[in-house]
């Protein structure tokens, strides 16, 4: 018994740790949504872009060799360079920067005034262009992304709670890495939006626009902040979970498990983002173990969704969103 | 000068309030329908069946069942997947539970079942709203999509997950099974989309489509007018599932004859039947038609065009749908929200002044 509840606990402590990754995703969405009202479906494509484009400087591929071989006939794939961590990684940062001039120009200008449900399935046909471009420039094979960050079992822990337990816990050094840089991230997203004067406007923008607009707050320059800022956070996002599991179409699925963490914790709130990250990464990880066997396995991939529809029932705005009042 | 309403009068409510008032537009209807039963079935080739025609029909079946609930009901949802396999997972379990039960009954059956299930999920719309329902939609989804690959009593315990049409007959003529004719079946799944696009076309110009279009207009407002929101909501849900639950039995039983969940259902299909509401127009039913009609035409003329006459890899022709599906996506919400209905509405104003437009 003394075994099983210690098992229990070492999965709830991997399941918080695979929350954070979750709510490094639900971080982009809540940070965008605030500032613009917009749900952006294409956060995990984000991510999923990112990390290809940070593979692809590093490893010195050429964009869109696939497509100009087919166009001229020509077998190029690789400049025969490999770029250092810090600079690929500035790089995709500044690709990321013009992805979000570039959203705004074409896209959110001309959907001012829409409705939120229009700007929501514009997002959708965003993630499915993003995701063909992402291909058609870096290749859709599966790559591996190294950006040096320390992967395995982290032995140190494993030999401490061994010795004072009786029982080796089972900890990814990976994981413990991103949990670090999701705290280091919000901080430092609450400092920038509490002391920043770009932070400020950010603030401004999310509680009232028309207000915002009428003391000077230039709302098209702000936009093109948050999204930049979104695809920093998505560049973080894609960097742990390439890391983690290879760089594959599968990483923007993370972000339809980013959703649940969402209304969870209401659309609004950072610290609600985080939470409900925790929970859902620990609720399906004890979900999986407990009723699992029973009922044939495999539950992470519905569990998210059904907690929070089951939830929603009772708490509709989540449980740090703001209160939702309709009038007519 | 062909499509006016200038001598066109009505004598009687009936002639007022048909669907379509105007001659030219009814004879076309006519002449669509005459050229769909009596001349296609005698031209048709197992390609154009199998990769255009039959693949048409069903997709427009489902966007019609998604338009009733997204376009008229104003309620959005990402679960249409999983209740087309909800509608072709209870076909296959009647088929063979019951193999002397008529396909066409174990198909109505099926979309019945999937109305059921459907009202179930509709059950949370009744207190959450936008876009957290359409994420609650995708428990749907992802539920039935699991249900059906862990449960083997669903697939009848085949060694391959997969599960099989076995061949029914209806008037002693195959219609599913290998031994079907492409004809036949264009002709049952034509059938089919005809007689639900009629009631559809009925239900949402009567007093419960007009139920419905006004809580998708506002739900708060058509509440203190006494629309009841609970019946308008589950009927809505329970309407649209039936319709999307008759899609998948098509899709299970006529069109492919075999399917796996995984890969026949998956999230990318509720996401394909959205944007063939969106593109072809919400609130319309000729929208569902024709938003079928182009997303399944446009990767077959990409194919054609990028693999066939460039020569490409496939691959490559595969993400290039991915990018053009998505811009067309944007490039219709920003220009056109309404689809290419409402263009074909503007052509139709147009033409009712052609060739003699007058500026005013």
């Amino acid at each position: 018994m003394h075994e099983q509840l210690l098992f229990a606990l070492e999965v709830s402590l991997n399941g918080l740790m695979t929350g954070v990754l979750y709510s490094l995703v639900a971080l982009g969405f809540v940070l965008i949504f605030k500032a613009s009202g917009v749900f952006n479906y294409a956060q995990g494509v984000m991510a999923l872009f990112a990390a290809l484009t940070l593979v692809g400087f590093q490893s010195g591929q050429v964009p869109f060799a696939h497509l100009i071989n087919a166009v001229f006939g020509s077998n190029i794939h690789h400049f025969g360079w490999h770029l250092p961590v810090i600079l690929s990684i500035l790089l995709t940062l500044l690709v990321m920067v013009l992805l979000a001039v570039v959203i705004e120009k074409l896209v959110l200008k001309h959907l001012i005034n829409q409705e939120p449900i229009v700007l929501f399935m514009a997002t959708i046909g965003l993630a499915y262009f993003l995701e063909g471009f992402g291909d058609l420039m870096w290749g859709s094979e599966i790559k591996r992304l190294d950006v040096g960050i320390p992967q395995g079992i982290s032995e140190s822990i494993e030999n401490f709670t061994f010795e004072s337990l009786g029982y080796g816990f089972f900890i990814d050094r990976l994981d413990i890495v991103a949990t670090a840089v999701a705290a280091v991230l919000v901080i430092s997203l609450t400092v920038f939006s509490q002391y920043s004067r770009v932070g400020r406007a950010l603030r401004a923008v999310a509680d009232d626009h028309q207000a915002a607009l009428s003391v000077g707050i230039s709302l098209r320059y702000i936009w093109v902040v948050v999204w930049s800022v979104a695809g920093f956070v998505a560049l973080v996002a894609g960097i742990m979970w390439g890391a983690k599991s290879g760089v594959q179409f599968s990483l923007s699925l993370i972000a339809l498990k980013a959703l649940p963490v969402l209304m969870l914790g209401g659309f609004t709130s950072i610290p609600g983002a985080i939470i409900g990250g925790l929970i859902i990464g620990v609720g399906e990880k004890l979900f999986e173990f407990l009723m699992g066997p029973l009922i044939g396995g495999a539950t992470e991939n519905w569990f998210a969704y059904v907690l929070a529809l089951v939830f929603l029932v009772f708490r509709p705005q989540g449980l740090f969103g703001e209160r939702i009042i309709e009038r007519v | 000068m062909f499509y006016r309403e200038a001598g066109e009068f009505s004598t009687s409510y009936r002639d007022d309030a048909q669907t379509f008032p105007i001659a030219f537009d009814r004879r076309r209807y006519y002449l669509v329908l005459a050229v769909g039963f009596g001349v296609i079935p005698f031209f048709i080739n197992d390609y154009w069946a199998n990769a255009v025609l039959i693949p048409f029909l069903v997709w427009s079946m489902a966007a019609l069942g998604l338009n009733i609930l997204t376009g008229y009901c104003g309620q959005v949802s990402l679960g249409t997947g999983g209740f087309m396999a909800v509608g072709a997972y209870s076909c296959y379990k009647l088929m063979t539970a019951f193999p002397g039960l008529n396909i066409v009954f174990c198909i109505l059956l099926a979309g019945l079942i999937t109305a059921l299930v459907g009202v179930l999920f509709g059950l949370p719309s009744l207190r959450i709203k936008g876009f957290y329902l359409a994420v609650a939609t995708l428990a749907a989804q992802f539920f039935f999509v699991w249900l059906f690959n862990k449960v083997p009593w669903f697939y009848n315990y085949s060694a391959s997950g997969q599960i099989n049409a076995p061949e029914r007959t209806l008037l002693g003529v195959a219609i599913t099974g290998p031994n079907a004719d492409s004809a036949v079946k264009y002709l049952f799944c034509l059938a089919f989309v005809v007689g639900f696009a009629w009631i559809a076309r009925n239900l949402t110009r009567g007093s419960v489509g007009r139920s419905w279009m006004a809580i998708r207009d506002m739900d708060i407002a058509a509440e203190i007018i006494g629309i009841d929101p609970y019946r308008a909501k589950l009927s809505a849900f329970g309407v649209s599932s039936f319709f999307v639950g008759v899609s998948g039995a098509l899709f299970f039983g006529i069109y492919l004859g075999a399917v796996e969940v995984t890969e026949a259902f998956g999230i990318n299909q509720s996401f394909l039947v959205l944007f063939m509401i969106i593109i072809g127009g919400l609130g319309s039913i000729f929208g569902s038609f024709a938003g079928a009609a182009f997303m399944v035409l446009m990767p077959v003329l990409l194919k054609n065009i990028l693999v066939g006459g460039l020569d490409w890899d496939t691959a490559i022709a595969t993400h290039f749908e991915f990018v053009i599906v998505g811009g067309l996506i944007i490039f219709f919400l920003i220009v056109e929200p309404h689809g290419i209905s409402q263009l074909w509405r503007i052509i139709k104003e147009k033409l009712r002044l052609w060739p003699f437009p007058h500026d005013h």
